[in-house]
């Protein structure tokens, strides 16, 4: 490939993995790698990242896909001459003591390059699967991982790090961390010599995740939630930020005519700014009734979180959590409290919501709409948030019908994509027909309704 | 036509000596911005120097600092220029009856009643300037389109005057906490450098930059509790400008050694909200205050 072909591909694999990258953007990454030497690897990424990349969260995506299209290095490299697949049975060969032993050591000692050519050589020994047919890929994270596993050195990693003058729970950190980094590395070195045997554009289509406020709820692994978990504060004050500004923008009132005379003096009695009186901002009461059963439970904790945190653009807010039996939960939202607190403590109250453990949408409105009277009024907007599987049990329709009417508006936010409603026993169709019912799987989508509610 | 640096080792070099320690993204950064007369788009969390780069690019370079310091309601009366009205009227008093109209409308639409603000200054220039655009994430819609124009072509259209050129173009840094997101426009003539947390080496070597009098022993310390509170989830974790200001309480208390109760004793220098600092003193185990 030419250099010209390998920058359109890059930039094509880029949008099609979500950047929007423009001509003239591209033009630019063109004349910035005119300006800059390239004999290092990291400043062609740099002056890459600095014209094409214009949102921190795609960087990550940008990076992956960057090391395809520009490998540290092809087959095994210079320092990996004469690596050769493993051979006979493969799990008790010398090779692998030999290659633990030197993995332990690199770890101990955090050498970041001693890692990378590890896992380069981790890959071209233990992850090969020759002989496999067409269309699948040779190479493997996966077996490489499996036959090597780091994960066992953790005890012995942790040991030597004590030894150094670590207390105990940061040479667990320590540990655990740099484990993580060479598990990283070896999926890095698989990725790129898959692209090197099929092409890039396959690769990218196959491995690249979306950005994490675009990764579906119910997708995300362990590691994705802590992600969004801390984006949710940084996400609800992005928004109260543009909530007060639009707020702003439409605040003025009438003319303040004793304002704009008294102003006028300045300039000899013209007035030539006008003052306004301010117009009262309305607000209304929030009520969100929450579906926790396993199956949304990480959609519910999320978006639970971000209406109180935006607490601010409602008078108030009181939130109910149910399985099949419905509890308040507003106090665990005290001000000010702890992201990591609320969640202990929501998923703890989680249990008393359920009486017999299976979701059932009509015994869970039906209480709801007994035991708490009041909290549904003309002030206030009806949330529900859940994907409306309720086990094939009596929907209570009727029940749902009465509270949406008594409310001001009322939603109901689903976690699951429009075309898996109404399959199965979800009533989302059904019930959809009496609350406008919304897609919302990603925090992106979440942010918007959100945004549009208030 | 200057050249703002010659290469991007001679930005950290040069950048380094007017007191600003980069790594090598934020170098090269520097560099095209400079090489391509591209304005540059710093965006990252709070207190991690990306005003502070824009004034040592400035220190660096032996240039003037024009700064626009962005808020809500920010004009292009605010910005750009504006007519001095007040001494127009006095002059339009002043000539009584004795002047023609034309003579006086010709007379109040001058440099002399002009009033320039700084995105106008910056590039009216001709000793070479640093523009600074600071916080534009906080502006109006409205005021993107007008920076649109300046950052595009350096030029500013005055109806009276006719078309101001940047005879020099200034460096032009705009910085952004990203709580509104900047128009695809904007961010297209820009270039883009994201400014983050620093490794601990480096952290190191700023702290100890910053606060020169602070034994080698506490700032590695200090610098490993920062560390760990940022990979908490906290509301705001610790910034640099947060790290400094510890260091320099330390000094000011003339800490020898930061054991727990120092640092429970202190933590309300980094840490500003009170959730986050139960939870850090959790987390970190100290002693009960």
């Amino acid at each position: 490939m030419s250099l010209l072909d390998t920058h359109i591909g890059f930039v094509e694999a880029l949008r099609s993995a979500g950047l929007s990258v423009s001509l003239a953007e591209g033009l630019d990454a063109i004349s910035a790698l005119e300006k800059v030497h390239w004999h290092d690897r990291e400043t062609v990424r740099a002056a890459y990242a600095a014209t094409l990349v214009k949102r921190q969260p795609q960087r990550v995506t940008f990076d992956a896909v960057f090391d395809i299209y520009f490998p540290r290095l092809i087959g095994s490299g210079v320092a990996g001459d004469g690596l050769e697949p493993a051979v006979g049975p493969q799990d008790t060969g010398p090779d692998l003591e030999r290659f633990r032993e030197a993995l332990a050591d690199a770890l101990a000692a955090g050498d970041q390059q001693a890692l990378q050519d590890l896992a380069v050589e981790a890959v071209a020994r233990f992850g090969a699967m020759p002989g496999r047919g067409p269309g699948l890929s040779s190479w493997s994270a996966y077996t490489s991982l499996q036959r090597v596993s780091p994960a066992e050195l953790m005890d012995r990693l942790v040991q030597g790090l004590l030894g150094q003058g670590l207390d105990d729970e940061q040479a667990q950190r320590t540990a655990g961390r740099r484990v993580g980094d060479f598990t990283r590395l070896v999926e890095g070195d698989a990725r790129r010599r898959i692209a090197e045997e099929k092409g890039p554009e396959h690769v990218t289509d196959v491995t690249v995740r979306p950005t994490i406020d675009r990764l579906d709820f119910t997708a995300a692994r362990r590691s994705d939630l802590e992600e969004m978990r801390r984006e949710i504060y940084p996400l609800a004050r992005r928004l109260a930020a543009r909530l007060t500004k639009e707020q702003h923008a439409r605040r003025r009132g009438p003319l303040d005519v004793r304002r704009t005379v008294r102003a006028s003096i300045a300039t000899g009695g013209v007035p030539l700014t006008t003052h306004h009186r301010p117009k009262r901002p309305h607000r209304t009461d929030l009520v969100v009734l929450c579906d926790v059963s396993g199956s949304v439970a990480n959609f519910a904790q999320f978006t639970l979180m971000l209406v109180f945190a935006l607490r601010e653009a409602f008078s108030g807010v009181r939130a109910f959590t149910f399985v099949d039996d419905v509890v308040e939960v507003s106090d665990s939202f005290r001000p000010g409290a702890d992201v990591v607190e609320v969640m202990e403590s929501l998923s703890g109250r989680i249990s008393q919501a359920a009486l017999w453990g299976r979701t059932n949408y009509g015994r869970a409105l039906t209480r709801f709409a007994e035991e708490h009277p009041d909290a549904v009024g003309p002030r206030s907007s009806l949330l529900v948030l859940g994907d409306g599987r309720s086990n094939y049990s009596d929907l209570a329709l009727p029940v749902l019908g009465d509270l949406a009417g008594r409310a001001r508006h009322a939603w109901w936010l689903n976690p699951e994509h429009p075309r898996h409603w109404g399959t199965g026993d979800s009533a989302a169709d059904r019930y959809g027909e009496i609350v406008p019912m919304v897609e919302c799987r990603n925090l992106a989508q979440l942010g918007e309704f959100v945004h549009g509610i208030v | 036509m200057t050249t703002w640096f010659e290469s991007p080792d001679d930005a950290a070099t040069r950048l380094r000596e007017a007191g600003y320690l980069t790594d090598d993204a934020t170098a090269l950064t520097a560099y095209l911005a400079g090489a391509l007369e591209k304005p540059l788009l710093v965006e990252g969390p709070a207190g991690v120097g990306k005003t502070e780069l824009a004034k040592a690019v400035a220190r660096a370079a032996g240039a003037e600092l024009v700064r626009l310091q962005c808020y809500e309601g920010l004009d292009e009366a605010r910005a750009l220029y504006e007519w001095n009205y007040k001494k127009q009227l006095l002059r339009i008093q002043a000539a009584g009856g004795d002047q023609s109209w034309s003579e006086t409308h010709d007379d109040i639409f001058t440099e002399e009643f002009l009033l320039t603000r700084p995105l106008l200054s910056a590039i009216r220039r001709d000793e070479p300037t640093v523009l600074l655009v600071d916080e534009v994430d906080k502006t109006d819609i409205e005021v993107e389109g007008l920076l649109l124009e300046v950052l595009s072509d350096f030029q500013v259209t005055i109806p009276e005057l006719g078309t101001v050129t940047a005879t020099r173009r200034p460096f032009v840094v705009l910085t952004s906490n990203a709580s509104r997101e900047l128009s695809e426009a904007v961010k297209r003539r820009c270039l883009f450098l994201h400014l983050d947390y620093p490794d601990a080496e480096r952290e190191r070597a700023i702290v100890t930059s910053q606060v020169p009098r602070l034994d080698d022993k506490v700032v590695a310390q200090l610098v490993d509790v920062v560390v760990r509170l940022r990979e908490l989830e906290l509301k705001k974790a610790p910034s640099i400008a947060e790290s400094v200001d510890w260091a320099r309480t330390l000094v000011a208390l003339q800490v020898g050694d930061l054991d727990e109760a120092t640092v429970a004793r202190t933590l309300g220098v980094v840490l500003k909200h009170a959730s986050d600092q139960q939870r850090a003193a959790r987390e970190l185990k100290l002693a009960a205050r």
